[in-house]
């Protein structure tokens, strides 16, 4: 596949690909490069950290929908074992831009659910890019249920540009789908770890994103609108989305600042893209750790803590 | 010489009425001419079509709590601008202005009071204060308020007239939705009854969360609900919506509404609904 190259990675991906150049000279060749491979790995490093962090909002966005990054698909392969896919939602039909099925995470049974948004041309359309209809919603309620029935905990990824806009969606009830969901999964009686692992847009994120445990790979973001839309409603101009990525602080930074997200996953150098095996490995290493304390909390004591843990989100003057 | 001259002189320039200030209001859908106290006498609801006049959270309490029994509570909590936003102008401003403009410091009103002598707890949106937005105060008042409600196992009315959440408070506004969600589903589970009721409009983040949980569902004639705006499914889609789309009407053929009820019987059926309970 053709990488894809962000602006701001270009400097980086230039000095690998010389460093690549040479390492196949001095194979190749007689001439002898090591040192100066060193010398240009540890320039690449520095050049990344740098880069890296001094990220703005809006490029983290573009990080977030880079069209390489996993997708709940590229990390369900990677971190679960015996995965089987769940379909339809018994009532309208089966969504294919949110995934639910059980599997087996470090040998315990669970239940996994997420947006997936597709990558070749052909994908992202049977996909809708990622943006469910209510179906896909009520899909996704329907196997939490059956998580809840068998006592499995429940692992959410959330990765959508948004619950999809369309005639369908509003006839059949996009916002009932969502909003059931949230006071379903507000009193669901198993643990619930719900993690940001590319666009987070608005309800159509929250809509499978309530949750115990709120973790945010780091090059995510996460708001009510997305910067895009958000700049077409206060601006009227799109092309101003740049502005309101910084002005609503969309970053996982941001979310974990305002008391939403418990934590950050870090991303593999350079992005989740440029290494989906340790991107996925980080991400289990999260779960696991927070499953393993959500595991001995009893029913009750999980739905009484994520009740007052959203309780308390949200900023005011008395 | 004028350009453009008019062919057929039976046809008559509708001369553009000046109404003097507060005295008589033109129809926003059939243009009748309403005496205002008139109006005022029939709960701005135009005698003529049916069309209902957006009204203020302090007509609507006025409308179905008895006199003298509305207790209203926390009416002190304000917004804070705790990212610092700023578009084309700066949120703290925003708030400001609204809070002057309305004379409410927030965009609902959240209080106890009988509705034909049956204590409830009763939560109102205004529309006038920045579109009815949902950020941390709306959500923080509607919690409470079920709170409240379970406390002292009253029902609960909410009354909603909004946009959807604010944007200018991020992701704060969003997991209002799961907040106030969280809140209903303890109502639900302490056995008490939510109606919640659907004004013009009542949109985004709104319907996606408390708006759509009632256990019973009633919305004013030719309200506008739904979850997506008209001018972002018509981008996505790339043709004109059909009449009456995310309409009341709409809404009820297609299943998520129990009721329309126009506010003139508003009162009445919300309390023999209430007398089910």
């Amino acid at each position: 596949m053709e990488t894809f190259v962000l602006d701001f990675e270009r400097p980086i991906v230039e000095l690998e690909r010389k460093i690549q150049e040479m390492k196949d000279l001095s194979i190749n060749g007689d001439m002898e490069l090591s040192d100066e491979i060193s010398r240009l790995k540890e320039k690449a490093r520095k050049l990344r950290v740098d880069i890296y962090s001094k990220l703005t909002r809006w490029e983290r966005v573009q990080l977030a929908k880079h069209p390489q990054r996993p997708h709940t698909l590229d990390y369900i392969k990677r971190i679960i074992t015996d995965f089987i896919e769940l379909h339809g939602d018994r009532a309208f039909g089966d969504d294919p831009a949110i995934v639910a099925g059980i599997g087996k995470l470090d040998g315990q049974p669970i239940t996994i659910i997420g947006h997936q948004k597709g990558r070749t041309t052909k994908e992202k359309l049977y996909r809708n890019f990622g943006m469910p209809h209510p179906e896909g919603y009520r899909k996704a309620m329907r196997i939490m249920r059956l998580a809840a029935k068998f006592h499995r905990p429940v692992i959410c990824l959330l990765d959508t540009p948004g619950a999809y806009p369309g005639l369908g969606a509003e006839e059949r009830g996009q916002a009932e789908a969502i909003a059931r969901n949230l006071l379903e999964m507000s009193i669901l009686p198993v643990p619930i770890i719900t993690i940001v692992i590319g666009e987070g847009a608005s309800g159509g994120a929250l809509g499978i994103g309530v949750g115990d445990r709120i973790l945010a790979m780091e090059n995510t973001w996460y708001s009510v609108i997305s910067p895009e839309g958000c700049a077409a409603i206060l601006w009227k101009d799109s092309a101003k989305a740049e502005q309101a990525a910084e002005a609503m602080r969309v970053s996982s930074r941001d979310l974990l600042e305002m008391g939403i997200a418990d934590r950050i996953i870090e991303e593999p150098p350079g992005g989740a893209h440029r290494n989906h095996d340790e991107a996925a490995n980080l991400l289990k290493q999260s779960i696991v750790s927070e499953l393993a304390i959500l595991n001995e909390k009893s029913p009750d004591t999980l739905v009484a803590e994520r009740i007052e843990k959203y309780g308390k989100i949200g900023v005011w003057i008395e | 010489m004028a350009w453009f001259k008019r062919q057929i002189p039976s046809l008559k320039t509708q001369e553009k009425k000046e109404l003097p200030d507060g005295l008589w209001i033109k129809c926003e859908k059939c243009g009748e001419i309403i005496y205002k106290k008139e109006l005022d006498k029939n709960l701005y609801v135009c005698m003529k079509c049916d069309f209902h006049f957006r009204i203020r959270a302090q007509q609507y309490i006025n409308i179905l709590i008895d006199e003298d029994t509305f207790e209203e509570f926390n009416q002190n909590i304000q917004s804070e601008d705790s990212l610092k936003f700023k578009s084309t102008r700066r949120y703290s401003d925003q708030i400001k202005d609204a809070m002057k403009k309305t004379g409410t410091n927030s965009a609902i009103r959240t209080g106890f009071g009988n509705l034909n002598g049956q204590r409830l707890v009763m939560c109102v949106m205004d529309f006038a204060f920045i579109g009815g937005s949902m950020g941390s105060v709306v959500g923080e008042k509607i919690a409470r308020a079920t709170r409240h409600a379970i406390e002292q196992k009253l029902p609960l009315i909410i009354i909603s007239a909004s946009g959807g959440a604010r944007m200018q408070e991020g992701a704060l506004s969003l997991m209002q939705m799961a907040k106030t969600s969280a809140y209903l589903a303890k109502l639900s589970e302490a056995g008490l009854p939510f109606i919640s009721i659907c004004t013009f409009p009542t949109t985004g983040g709104v319907s996606a969360s408390y708006a759509m949980l009632g256990d019973i569902i009633i919305a004013e004639p030719g309200a506008l609900i739904g979850f997506a705006g008209e001018r972002v499914i018509k981008q996505t889609i790339g043709q004109d919506l059909p009449e009456g789309f995310q309409r009341s009407e709409f809404l009820l053929e297609h299943g998520f509404l129990d009721a329309i009820v126009s506010r003139l019987e508003m009162k009445e059926k919300l309390s023999k609904m209430l007398e089910f309970f």
